[in-house]
């Protein structure tokens, strides 16, 4: 006799939006929580700020992500006991790493993000699967709209299959680092219209900016439907 | 030894090596270990909503086992601290296991006697920790429990879920098990866009109640015997017992069926 056994996991939805760019990280992450077709909660937090101006996004199972945060930021808090400094985007990614892959065989069932701004200015981007494989990247759509989010960041980011005007698609347009408002244009583009179309994406879009100055947090309003 | 027997065993424990004949694991006259693989006599749903002035909660008094209406007089509300209610849906035995933690908890925290009362937000995050590493150890309390009461120095309204996985959230209205999907458009319609700021208790009661008929007309596993608790900044009011009218006549002496007469 087969016993049907306890499943662990549960698929939380949201959908996590990372833009580096010029001065500047943007991590966005829409705020609805649901279980199956039922909506839980319309407010729920998937990007948060861990301290040292470090923004972690984490979507899917969200017991796993909050579990996980929480470990994030003891590290952190271990960290500035032992070395009384700062955690710089990289040593924190590679710290995530060891946390995701440390659960190997039973993983956090999470698609995180890691942001922050780098040496030079210029914003930081780490991006995970659920067992740690990571690498650092310019822009990363995550959690169960990806699919939707990632060929149109391909497009408006890193501008594949654009080329300039009047060259008839011989002369690829040039990579540029984006300018704060125009990723502000693609993440709420890219949340707007993943709500259109993915029924666990909506209700409200939460962003946390990074800057030199420090993390500032924004509201984009979406359907609530 | 050809490839094709070899991958016979792959990803296989080889009995043998592991469980060699003689050995204390095959030997053991020991009962296998139990965990819950699914809940045995269970409550249905619990409904919470905030209001102007407070939170109420509300769940029917009925413990079913499968479809057989098994213990009609469970209270599955419980007050914890001086202004927490637990309720709970899901399995009967490991919520009352639960809320022998919750009673230990309590009076570990008071004997500290620092002035600190237990606030529902820790409560929230205790149970749901405890949840959660049960999960972890694939052997749930098999329950979806809804936290409410006056949070914090201002006496906040809180309202917050925990389940069997540790998956947590808050929101203005909460339901469990069928109410989620029968009560929970109704306390939406009075809570949602911030209006539970402005609905009176007499309007949260009223809801309360039209939520639990609906769920005694069409939720196989309710009763109409249920208990409301209160929770504002003055204090707890705990109302068990109680009921709503229901009809039961023809439909064409109904309103809202056929031909309308009524």
């Amino acid at each position: 006799m087969s016993q049907s056994q306890f499943d662990p996991y549960v698929q939380n939805g949201g959908t996590t939006v990372a833009i580096a760019g010029d001065g500047f990280a943007i991590l966005a992450g829409d705020t609805r929580s649901v279980n199956g077709y039922n909506i839980n909660t319309r407010f729920q937090p998937r990007v948060h700020e861990v301290g040292d101006d470090l923004v972690i996004g984490a979507s899917g199972f969200e017991a796993d992500a909050l579990a996980l945060v929480k470990r994030i930021q003891q590290r952190i808090d271990l960290y500035h006991d032992n070395h009384e400094r700062k955690m710089s985007a990289q040593s924190c990614a590679c710290m995530v790493r060891t946390l995701l892959y440390g659960k190997r065989f039973f993983p956090y069932y999470v698609y995180t993000t890691v942001a922050g701004i780098d040496k030079e200015g210029k914003g930081e981007i780490y991006s995970f699967d659920p067992v740690g494989s990571y690498e650092r990247e310019w822009c990363r759509a995550g959690g169960s709209a990806a699919n939707f989010i990632t060929p149109f960041l391909d497009n408006q980011v890193n501008l594949h299959n654009q080329y300039v005007p009047g060259s008839h698609g011989k002369e690829r347009k040039p990579r540029r680092l984006l300018k704060l408002e125009e990723a502000m244009k693609i993440t709420t583009d890219a949340f707007t219209s993943a709500g259109e179309r993915h029924i666990e994406v909506g209700d409200s879009v939460l962003v946390k900016i990074i800057t030199k100055e420090g993390v500032e947090t924004r509201i984009i309003p979406l359907k609530k439907d | 030894m050809s490839f094709l027997e070899l991958t016979e065993v792959w990803g296989k424990p080889q009995k043998d090596i592991f469980f060699p004949s003689g050995s204390e694991v095959e030997e053991s006259t020991d009962a296998p270990i139990q965990r819950t693989v699914q809940p045995i006599v269970t409550g249905s749903s619990v409904l919470a909503l905030k209001f102007a002035d407070g939170v109420m909660i509300a769940a029917d008094n009925l413990a079913s086992y499968g479809s057989l209406a098994r213990f009609y007089d469970v209270e599955r509300l419980t007050k914890v601290g001086d202004n927490t209610i637990v309720g709970a849906g899901g399995d009967i035995s490991d919520y009352q296991q639960i809320q022998r933690l919750l009673e230990k908890l309590e009076i570990k925290e008071g004997n500290y006697g620092d002035g600190y009362a237990l606030q529902p937000s820790y409560i929230h995050e205790y149970l749901s920790k405890v949840l959660y590493a049960r999960r972890n150890k694939l052997d749930p309390y098999w329950n979806q429990l809804i936290v409410a009461g006056v949070d914090g120095e201002n006496k906040e309204p809180y309202v917050a879920f925990a389940d069997l996985r540790g998956t947590t959230y808050s929101a203005p209205a909460i339901a469990t098990g069928f109410a989620m999907h029968l009560a929970l458009p109704m306390l939406r319609k009075a809570t949602d866009d911030d209006r539970w700021k402005t609905l009176s208790k007499e309007s949260a009661r009223a809801t309360i109640d039209e939520c639990m008929r609906v769920l005694f007309y069409r939720d196989a596993r309710s009763l109409n015997k249920f208990s409301v608790a209160t929770i504002t900044p003055e204090g707890i009011e705990f109302q068990t017992d109680q009921s709503v009218s229901s009809k039961w006549a023809f439909a064409e002496k109904q309103y809202g069926y056929g031909t309308q007469t009524v």
